[in-house]
C-alpha cells in the first residue's frame, strides 16, 4: 500500500496551544477519508498542516514526494471575497492554474474545459453571470468546477457542504465520490454523519487528540462520538509543557 | 462668451493649460486602475496613508537639491516604498493587521517630513510639497508623469491576474503556490510611483485623490474589474478637465479645484449611479418574473 501523508507523532497548534495534539497514521493512496469532530476539534488544522501552511509544533509529517501543485484545497469560505467583480468562468478558469501560471493565456481547448466542468457541477450557461450574484450553494458548485480542472491526485475539502442545500450537497458529494474512483485521494472534514456512513471507506474521529481512525463502520461508534464530545472547548492559558512524545 | 472660448480657448491660449491638462490625463491613465484596485483589496485609506507618507522623503530631497524633480521624486518614492516595506513585513510576521501598521508607519513618517519642512525649509516651501502645482508642471516633471503612467500599464498588464486572485482569493493563490507576496510588493510600489507623479501636480496631501475618488465612483457605474479601470481613468480625467477650466476661469487653486470636482462627481454617483446608488435603493423599480 502506498502512502500520500504519513504522520509521525504530529503536533499542530497556535501559540504553542495544540489543536491537533500527538497524532499518529496515514492517508493511503486513493483512500476516501472523512474527518470528524466537534468544532475546535483540530479538523480544519490538520488540513493546513497536511497541506503545509502550518508547521508541526512536534513530530513529523511526510507528504511523500507531493508537489504543492499535486494538492488542491478547498478552505471554509471564509477567506474568498464573494462580492468580488469576477465572473464565474473566469474564477473557474483559475484552475488551470497549474499550466497557465501568472502570465500564459487560456488556450481554447482550456476554456471548452472550464465549460465542461461548469456542465459537470450542473452550472451549464452560468459563465458569464458575476460570482455576486450567486447562491451560496451555487458558489460552492463554482468552487468544485475549479477543482475539476485542477486534476490533482490530492484533494483537501474543509467543511465542502456547510450552510448547502440537500440537493446541492448530494451532487457534490457525487463528484467526490467520482474522484475517488478516479484513484485520487480525498480528506473532507464534515459535520453530517449520515453522509460519512454512506459514501466514505475511512474515518478519522478527532477531539484534539485523536479518538478513532480506521474504516468507518469500526470508528463511527458511539463510545467514540461520545469521548470527543467530551472535549474541553478553551484552552488553558496556564497549560504546563508537554511531556508526551520525544519532547 | 461662446462654448469654445469657455471650453478650449485657455488650452490654446496657454502652454502651461495645456501641460496641465497632459499631465492629468497621464496621471489619470495611471491612477485610474491602481485606484480601482485599491478599493477592491480594501485598501482604499492605505492609499491615503501612502500619499502622507511621501512627504519625508520629497522634504529631504528638497533640503538636499532644493527644487530638483528628480531628487524630490525619488526621496518620495523612497519613504513611500520604506513605509509601504515596514508596515508590510509587520502584518505578515506579527498578527497586526495591514491597516494598523500603515496608520502607524505613515503617521511617523509625516511627522518627521513636517519636521524636516519647518525646521529646514520656508512656508512657501512647505505650501509646495503640501499642495502642488500643476499650472508649474515642466517639461520634465511631464515626461516623468507619462513615464510612470506607461510603466504603470505595463506592469498592470504583467501582474494582473496574480493581483486580482490574491484580492479575490488569496487561499487559493497561497495553495497553488502563486508569489502572492510579490505581487502584493510590486503593486504597492505602482501605488507609490503613481502617488509620486501626483505629488508634484497637487501636492502630497492631495496626490491620492485623483487616484481615490474616481475609483470610488467607478463602483456606482461599472461591474466588472476592465470597465471599473476605464471608468475610473475616465473619471479622472473629466475632473482634471473640469477643474483646470474651473481653476482659470473662477481663479482658484488648481490641487483643490480637481480635486473638488472629482468629489461632487463622487456625491452625484453616491445619489444617482446606475449600480447600487441611492436612488438605485430607494426608487426601486418592478421587479422581474425571474
Amino acid at each position: 500500500m502506498t502512502v500520500v501523508f504519513s504522520l509521525h507523532d504530529v503536533t499542530l497548534g497556535y501559540d504553542r496551544h495544540p489543536a491537533v495534539h500527538h497524532l499518529t497514521g496515514s492517508f493511503a493512496t486513493g483512500s476516501l477519508t472523512a474527518v470528524v469532530g466537534p468544532n475546535g476539534s483540530g479538523k480544519s488544522t490538520l488540513l493546513k498542516g497536511l497541506i503545509g501552511h502550518l508547521p508541526p509544533l512536534e513530530g513529523r509529517l511526510e507528504r511523500n514526494g507531493l508537489r504543492h501543485s499535486d494538492i488542491a484545497y478547498l478552505p471554509q469560505q471564509a477567506e474568498i471575497d464573494r462580492s468580488f467583480p469576477i465572473s464565474v468562468i473566469d474564477t473557474v478558469l483559475l484552475g488551470h492554474w497549474r499550466t497557465i501560471g501568472l502570465f500564459r493565456s487560456v488556450t481554447r481547448p482550456q476554456w471548452r474545459k472550464a465549460e465542461g466542468a461548469l456542465r459537470a457541477v450542473g452550472l451549464d450557461g452560468f459563465g458569464r453571470r458575476p460570482i455576486a450574484s450567486l447562491s451560496a450553494g451555487q458558489f460552492q458548485r463554482v468552487l468544485f468546477a475549479r477543482m475539476l480542472l485542477q486534476n490533482c491526485p490530492v484533494i483537501l475539502l474543509d467543511e465542502p457542504f456547510t450552510a448547502i442545500d440537500a440537493k446541492t450537497s448530494a451532487d457534490l458529494m457525487r463528484v467526490v465520490v467520482g474522484w475517488h474512483g478516479e484513484g485520487r485521494t480525498v480528506v473532507a472534514v464534515l459535520h453530517d454523519l449520515d453522509q460519512v456512513r454512506g459514501n466514505f471507506p475511512d474515518t478519522l474521529v478527532m477531539a484534539r487528540e485523536p479518538v478513532a481512525w480506521g474504516a468507518t463502520g469500526e470508528v463511527l461508534r458511539a463510545e467514540h462520538l461520545f469521548q470527543a464530545r467530551q472535549m474541553a472547548e478553551a484552552w488553558d492559558d496556564r497549560a504546563e509543557v508537554c511531556r508526551r512524545g520525544g519532547g | 462668451m461662446d462654448a469654445h472660448a469657455v471650453l478650449i480657448q485657455p488650452f490654446v491660449e496657454f502652454g502651461f493649460m495645456r501641460r496641465a491638462l497632459v499631465a492629468c490625463l497621464a496621471l489619470s491613465v495611471g491612477s485610474g486602475p491602481v485606484g480601482v484596485l485599491l478599493v477592491l483589496r480594501r485598501m482604499s485609506l492605505v492609499g491615503d496613508a501612502l500619499g502622507h507618507a511621501v512627504l519625508p522623503g520629497a522634504a529631504i530631497g528638497f533640503m538636499i537639491a532644493g527644487l530638483s524633480l528628480v531628487v524630490m521624486s525619488l526621496g518620495g518614492f523612497i519613504a513611500g516604498l520604506v513605509v509601504a516595506t515596514l508596515s508590510g513585513v509587520v502584518a505578515r510576521v506579527t498578527p497586526q493587521r495591514e491597516d494598523a501598521s500603515f496608520a502607524a508607519f505613515y503617521l511617523i513618517s509625516l511627522a518627521l517630513g513636517v519636521l524636516i519642512v519647518s525646521t529646514h525649509g520656508s512656508n512657501v516651501d512647505l505650501v509646495h510639497v503640501l499642495f502642488g502645482t500643476i499650472l508649474a508642471v515642466d517639461d520634465a516633471s511631464l515626461l516623468l508623469v507619462v513615464s510612470i503612467a506607461t510603466l504603470t500599464l505595463f506592469t498592470l498588464a504583467v501582474i494582473g491576474r496574480g493581483l486580482i486572485v490574491e484580492c479575490f482569493d488569496p487561499g487559493f493563490l497561497r495553495a497553488v503556490g502563486g508569489p502572492g507576496a510579490v505581487v502584493h510588493f510590486v503593486f504597492l510600489t505602482l501605488v507609490v510611483m503613481n502617488l509620486v507623479a501626483g505629488f508634484h501636480a497637487l501636492g502630497t496631501l492631495m496626490a491620492v485623490g485623483l487616484m481615490m475618488l474616481p475609483a470610488a465612483v467607478a463602483r456606482f457605474w461599472a461591474g466588472e474589474v476592465a470597465t471599473l479601470a476605464a471608468a475610473s481613468s475616465a473619471i479622472a480625467f473629466a475632473s482634471g478637465y473640469a477643474g483646470l477650466l474651473l481653476s482659470y476661469h473662477a481663479d482658484l487653486p488648481s490641487g483643490p479645484a480637481i480635486i473638488l470636482v472629482a468629489g461632487g462627481v463622487y456625491m452625484v454617483s453616491v445619489v444617482a449611479g446606475p449600480r447600487g446608488s441611492l436612488w438605485a435603493r430607494f426608487m426601486p423599480r418592478q421587479h422581474l418574473e425571474a
